[in-house]
């Protein structure tokens, strides 16, 4: 017989029993989408715990004085860093003075920032700040000496209440500032509020604020990518070596190194999920060899009468086989479409994010399964001898 | 009795073991010959072995012992698949519980014979409602089994028996649950296949309905009691 007729036979024998068959495509469609709908929540929550590590900045290295170090960092020390011969896997570096404490006055308000940088434009990039109004300061601004500050949203809430101050000016330790900027919003990283910011060049914030003497308070400094991370703190390590003739007086602190922890840790949640949702494919599975094996067992007269007009095992065996796949791959497919419309809902306060291969593994091992689990059952309704299979009832 | 035997059974036992002690002899030695073109009637009590008979006849079971030629070909040395397609090229079935696919018409029911044999749709589709026709079911192509009447549900069973020109056709009580207008409408089919040359083998327990045949055979407990021709005929 050909597949064509085969396929027809077994198409008939699904829609001759449109509520059996229909609940069977039930359960292997909760399967099906169990395994996309989890793995996209587990995929979305990796997505999001790396996204607000990214948010920190993506391949960063921190390079500090190290506890008890007495190191002091200068402007050369990080035009050092951004030498493209001796360091060629950096790809910004940013020198910071932090000026924390500083009381920031706007008319009759007052605010003092939880963190007030100085440095040059290239650490907004580094560190993943966008602008919602403005500009960030220039390199001409640092050179220049300019004095022009970028706020973050929450100071600019409580010395403006939120109203754009773009074109005004602030005073900071007496020295008036102009707002050139304002971030767009970050949020929270996890252990501090990154809106709470303000950033000015490196040069102003020494002249009015820190002064020289006490140089950088670190360098942030950028790799090309990810990859190249390791290699660019090597890099680092070794010119500050060098540079300060010592290796104990500063440590480079590595980002990538947290992101593996993190991401290690929701990787075992991905699989959890995974593994709950493959085990309600497998029940899915045995619904599929129930229903087959009942089938089997119900239609025992009807076998019996297709071998008496001339069906051969193989005719049979092919007909419960290509029932049990239809039946499956049906399932397969509903629960692609519910899984993918499923996962278009935040689920536990996770924006899911499907994943290509969990779509492909779950429709395969759906088809799979309708071939694993009707091979039984088609086998015994194969061997059946005719005139037991008339005479059953 | 002239020509090539269609069937020819010499010394056929069935016995069926029904637990390590009980055996049950279906059949105790059964010898006949059934040439082409015949149309027989087998008769005899409940239980004396009819059944057992046609499924060997059909191939649809075997001897214990003895050997079963059919059209000179010891059905013994054939494999189970090729078995099944004898059955489809030269034998026709119709049962007592008619025995059609449930939930199919009957126009797809009476075009499975075909389907197995390979035959391509548009023909299949053709023959099927010919025979259809033949059995006077030609209003009734798309209804399911369940939507006809017992006599109905017969004709379309007797039209599949028929839609492959099977040179055999056996009959296990096509009758027996056969109102008596409906049973006529069936014996009348199969006298007009009888005509056309077909060979019959028509299983009953109704004097009235042997009477249609050329030939009674009577079956009592697994042995042949007697073989007449027909009065009619031989009168
Ligand atoms: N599968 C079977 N197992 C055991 N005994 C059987 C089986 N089929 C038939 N028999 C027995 O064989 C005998 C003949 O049965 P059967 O050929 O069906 O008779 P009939 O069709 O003439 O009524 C009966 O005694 C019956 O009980
Ligand atoms: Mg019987």
């Amino acid at each position: 017989m050909s597949a064509r007729e085969i396929f027809r036979i077994a198409l008939g024998g699904v829609a001759a029993n449109k509520l059996r068959s229909g609940l069977t495509i039930l359960g292997m469609t909760i399967g099906v989408s169990a395994v996309i709908i989890l793995v996209a929540v587990g995929n979305g929550s990796r997505n999001e715990v790396q996204a607000s590590i990214n948010s920190l900045g993506s391949n960063v290295l921190l390079v500090q004085r190290a506890f008890g170090g007495d190191v002091t960092f200068t402007q050369r020390d990080a035009d050092a860093l951004a030498d493209e011969f001796n360091a060629p896997d950096v790809k910004r570096v940013s020198p910071v003075v932090n000026a924390t404490g500083t009381t920031f006055l706007a008319g009759q308000e007052s605010y003092e920032p939880s963190s007030v940088v100085g440095t040059v434009p290239a650490y907004a990039q580094t560190r993943s700040y966008e602008l919602q109004s403005g500009a960030m300061f220039t390199a001409e601004d640092v050179s220049r000496h300019r004095r022009v500050v970028v706020l973050g949203p929450t100071v600019v809430q409580s010395l403006f209440s939120g109203a754009d101050p773009v074109g005004e000016s602030v005073r900071i330790n007496g020295t008036s500032f102009q707002v050139v900027g304002v971030t767009a919003s970050k949020g929270s990283n996890g252990t501090q509020d990154q809106d709470d910011v303000a950033l000015a060049p490196v040069t102003a914030v020494q002249d009015a604020i820190t002064g020289y003497a006490s140089g950088l308070s670190s360098i942030t400094v950028e790799a090309r990518s990810g990859d190249v991370l390791d290699a660019a703190q090597a890099e680092v390590t070794s010119i500050l070596t060098t540079r300060k003739q010592s290796a104990d007086s500063f440590q480079v602190i590595n980002q990538s190194s947290i992101r593996e922890v993190a991401t290690a840790s929701t990787d075992v949640f991905t699989t959890l999920l995974g593994a709950v949702a493959a085990i309600s494919m497998l029940v899915g599975g045995i619904g599929v060899m129930n229903i087959m094996l009942v089938s089997v067992t119900e239609r025992t007269r009807e076998i019996g009468i297709r071998k008496a007009i001339g069906a051969r095992r193989a005719d049979i065996l092919a007909q419960f086989l290509t029932e049990a796949v239809v039946i499956s791959a049906f399932g397969g497919v509903t629960g692609v479409v519910v899984g993918i419309v499923g996962s278009q809902f935040e689920i536990a306060g996770v924006e899911p994010a499907i994943a290509a291969y969990s779509v492909a593994l779950a429709f395969g091992a759906s088809v799979l399964s309708g071939l694993f689990f009707g091979t039984y059952p088609a086998g015994r309704a194969a061997r059946m001898r005719p005139i037991e299979a008339l005479r059953f009832e | 009795m002239s020509e090539r035997p269609v069937i020819h059974l010499r010394d056929v036992t069935r016995e069926y073991r029904v637990t390590e002690e009980v055996v049950v002899h279906a059949l105790r030695g059964v010898s006949l010959r059934i040439d082409q073109g015949d149309y027989v009637a087998v008769m005899g009590s409940s239980g004396s072995g009819k059944s057992t008979l046609m499924h060997i006849l059909g191939c649809l079971d075997s001897p214990t012992a003895g050997r079963y030629e059919l059209d000179g070909v010891d059905v013994r040395d054939i494999p189970e698949d090729d078995l099944a397609d004898l059955r489809n090229r030269k034998i026709g079935f119709v049962f007592q519980a008619f025995n059609l696919v449930p939930r199919t018409t009957a126009l797809a029911n009476v075009e499975l014979p075909l389907t197995y044999a390979g035959v391509p749709r548009a023909t299949r589709r053709a023959r099927a409602a010919a025979a259809l026709r033949t059995v006077g079911m030609g209003e009734r192509l798309h209804h399911q089994p369940s939507e006809l009447s017992g006599g109905q549900q017969q004709r379309v069973a007797v039209a599949r028996a028929l839609v492959t020109n099977p040179p055999l056709i056996l009959a296990d009580e096509p009758t027996g649950n056969l109102d008596s207008h409906s049973t006529a409408e069936v014996l009348d089919v199969f006298e007009r296949l009888h005509n056309a040359g077909r060979t019959i083998v028509l299983i009953t327990h109704e004097e009235d309905v042997a009477a249609r045949a050329q030939r009674t055979i009577r079956l009592a407990d697994g042995l042949v009691l007697s073989d007449t021709a027909q009065q009619a005929f031989a009168a």
